[in-house]
């Protein structure tokens, strides 16, 4: 018998009883919920006459429409407020942990579960948030759920799952300089499309995945979604575990050693077998930009958009929308075109580690005067370290501001919204039409393309101001 | 909630002959801001159907009174990007039960099949005939059979059957509802968490 992938050894742990061949009901070890996806699951349930089943599984945020500036202050928007409101009427009726604004773990789900410790290997993890794979990078089985499955985990600690396929993605080699996670991710994206990996589990293997920082491989489970995929995680190593020791709930003392045993378990096995099984080089990866609507459209950001006729005929009318949503024309480079804001932030760049790339970036330069920039923690544990590390000293230095934790632009449901028809490049997920705001313009890039892109003006590959040394602090 | 039961459905059919329609195209997150289901239909596809100053755009097709029906037929990876249910609310609220595509996303699809809608994914090739039938006939028919699993084109007589996991299937056949089953299985919950949780 072949050997199993850490997939089928999380999810072979959580199977409470099968229901058919390929159907069954599922465990989940820890629930996020947000403001958002939550008040009518809540309403479901409280229909139903019951209660949350296992409260002390479930953990609250308010993140998703919640302002960037001013949080001291009651929120302006009604219907923000009210469901702000509703999630802290629901977590206080039901005994739910809710982190809410303003409290010292606030800030972004997918941020808060790491820095917390919260996130475990092995664990299974869902959310009303796509997202959520983002916590597949401690070797979880992690993924977004619709407000129904919503209810059903408060109801019940379970959903009814079928087993996804599963699908390795090899990355070797070693990444040249100025490429970072963001760019293989959105580089395997470009390769296999939106819509690759959909239907699969993704895992994320190779010595270029091994060499990553825990919050580098949290950007890449981050956007397993955006190809597509249910769920991508990374097998646990030595910097997993010394990413969560000491963390807030991370194990102690003799059940930290328990777990750890546990979780050296997990790795697939040499022999395991995947349903679908890809490589790449890491070599290949230059610092990468997206052109297009959906986050597959991205290219090396020395190339060009491609020319009609690179592309499958059938594939014509809904790139064309997309050229004409962009502005753009097939075939044109993207170097030196003209950007009006710089987002960064998000569950996918809002780390510390991000904003540290973006301000060692800009230490010394200037922003460029046709750049709005808004610079926004993943929450305020990161936005206290950058404090503490002096990141906001540089940051404001070189005329840029830093906000209030939350999702901020990267849905535009605050306030903070890319005005129509204005081009943005974003650290964040999604590049679709209207995302960061009606008719926004998005390309998605890393933080250091970002930082690069902030100080000219226009689109504009990173390496250059690296073979500068003095330039790179 | 219980959803619709799901048997039979002959409809004329709507077109959208756009690959990768993103869940933030069916309802932009602006529209988010709820804290009940009700009234998503009327945001469905909100920024494609109107312009910024609420004027439905004509070349839209929803906004065309030639096309009708309780099935949307879409290009390639139908769903994909968030998973905001709000999208599979507005459209069983504007009064789809039926998105027929080459391929869906995967939480789009577990969201339409909990509202009762059926996402019924067949090959590229019957999608883009299906779309060359409505354009010669606006008013073709097409047949979706849960039952038995298969889609027809009554204009062409041409079927293809679609996969759908049989404990969802009898749901929808019966118009049950997973947190129903969940709750029945409380004391086998309880026993899994005492032994391996």
């Amino acid at each position: 018998m072949a050997g199993k992938t850490i997939i089928d050894k999380i999810w072979d742990k959580h199977i409470v009883e099968s229901i058919d061949d390929s159907t069954g009901v599922f465990y989940i070890d820890r629930h996020f919920i947000h403001e958002v996806t939550s008040p009518q699951a809540f309403a479901g349930i409280k229909k139903r006459g019951i209660k949350v089943a296992r409260p002390e599984k479930t953990v609250a945020t308010a993140d998703h429409n919640i302002p960037t500036q001013n949080q001291h202050l009651t929120i302006h928007d009604e219907l923000s407020r009210l469901q702000v409101n509703t999630l802290s009427r629901n977590c206080e009726e039901n005994g739910i942990e809710l982190y809410g604004l303003n409290h010292p773990y606030n800030g972004i789900v997918h941020v808060i579960g790491p820095e917390l410790g919260i996130t475990q290997p092995g664990m299974t993890i869902v959310c009303g948030d796509s997202h959520t794979s983002t916590h597949g990078a401690f070797g979880t089985v992690a993924f977004g759920i619709g407000t129904s499955e919503v209810e059903m985990v408060l109801a019940s600690q379970c959903l009814i799952l079928s087993r996804p396929k599963k699908m390795r993605i090899n990355i070797d080699g070693t990444l040249g300089k100025g490429v970072n996670s963001k760019d293989i991710v959105l580089y395997v994206i470009s390769q296999i499309s939106a819509g690759g990996a959909t239907g699969y589990f993704v895992e994320f293997a190779g010595s270029a995945i091994r060499s990553l920082s825990m919050e580098a491989r949290m950007t890449i489970c981050n956007m397993s979604i955006e190809m597509g995929a249910r769920g991508g995680l990374i097998a646990p190593d030595e910097t997993t575990f010394n990413y969560i020791k000491g963390r807030e709930m991370a194990p102690k003392g003799e059940e930290w050693e328990k777990k750890l045993t546990y979780w050296r378990s997990l790795p697939s096995d040499p022999d395991a077998v995947f349903d679908r099984e890809l490589h790449f080089k890491a070599e290949d990866i230059e610092p990468m930009i997206t052109y297009g609507t959906n986050p597959g459209m991205g290219v090396g950001i020395t190339g060009k958009i491609p020319a009609l006729d690179e592309l499958n005929p059938s594939d014509h009318k809904s790139f064309l929308k997309s050229m004409e949503y962009m502005g753009y024309q097939p075939g044109e480079p993207l170097l030196g075109k003209k950007v009006d804001y710089i987002f960064v932030g998000s569950c996918t760049n809002g780390r510390i580690e991000d904003l540290r790339a973006f301000s060692a970036f800009i230490k010394g330069k200037k922003k460029a005067d046709n750049i709005t920039a808004w610079i926004v923690p993943g929450s305020k544990q990161v936005e206290a370290q950058a404090k503490k590390e002096g990141l906001i000293k540089i940051l404001e230095d070189a005329g840029f501001e830093m906000r209030q934790p939350g999702c901020s632009a990267c849905l535009a449901m605050n306030e903070d919204k890319i005005p129509t028809g204005k081009y943005a490049v974003s650290t964040s997920n999604r590049n679709f039409e209207g995302r960061q705001g009606p008719g926004a313009r998005t390309m998605l890039a890393s933080p250091i393309t970002a930082a690069a892109i902030a100080i000219t003006g226009e689109i504009t590959d990173p390496r250059i101001f690296l073979e500068e040394p003095e330039l790179v602090s | 909630m219980p959803v619709e039961k799901f048997e039979k459905l002959v409809s004329s059919c709507v077109p959208l002959a756009i690959d990768n329609v993103d869940t933030d195209q069916i309802t932009p997150a602006r529209f988010l801001k709820a804290t009940t289901r009700e009234g998503f239909g009327a945001k469905l596809f909100c920024d494609w159907r109107y312009d910024p100053a609420g004027k439905p755009r004509p070349e839209f097709v929803l906004n065309d009174p030639t096309y009708k029906g309780a099935i949307l037929v879409a290009g390639k990876n139908f769903g994909s990007g968030s998973s905001r249910e709000h999208a599979a609310w507005a459209l069983v609220d504007y009064g789809f039960k039926v998105v027929v595509s080459s391929f869906f996303a995967d939480i789009f699809k577990s969201n339409a099949l909990n509202n009762g809608l059926l996402p019924v994914q067949v090959s590229e090739e019957f999608v883009s005939q299906l779309f060359e039938t409505i354009e010669k006939n606006p008013e073709a028919k097409v047949k979706v059979d849960l039952e038995n699993q298969t889609i027809t084109n009554l204009e062409t007589g041409s079927s293809e059957e679609f996969e759908i996991g049989a404990y969802k299937k009898n749901c929808m056949l019966n118009g049950y509802d997973d947190i129903d089953y969940l709750l029945s299985k409380s004391k086998e919950i309880e026993q899994f968490e005492k032994e391996k949780v």
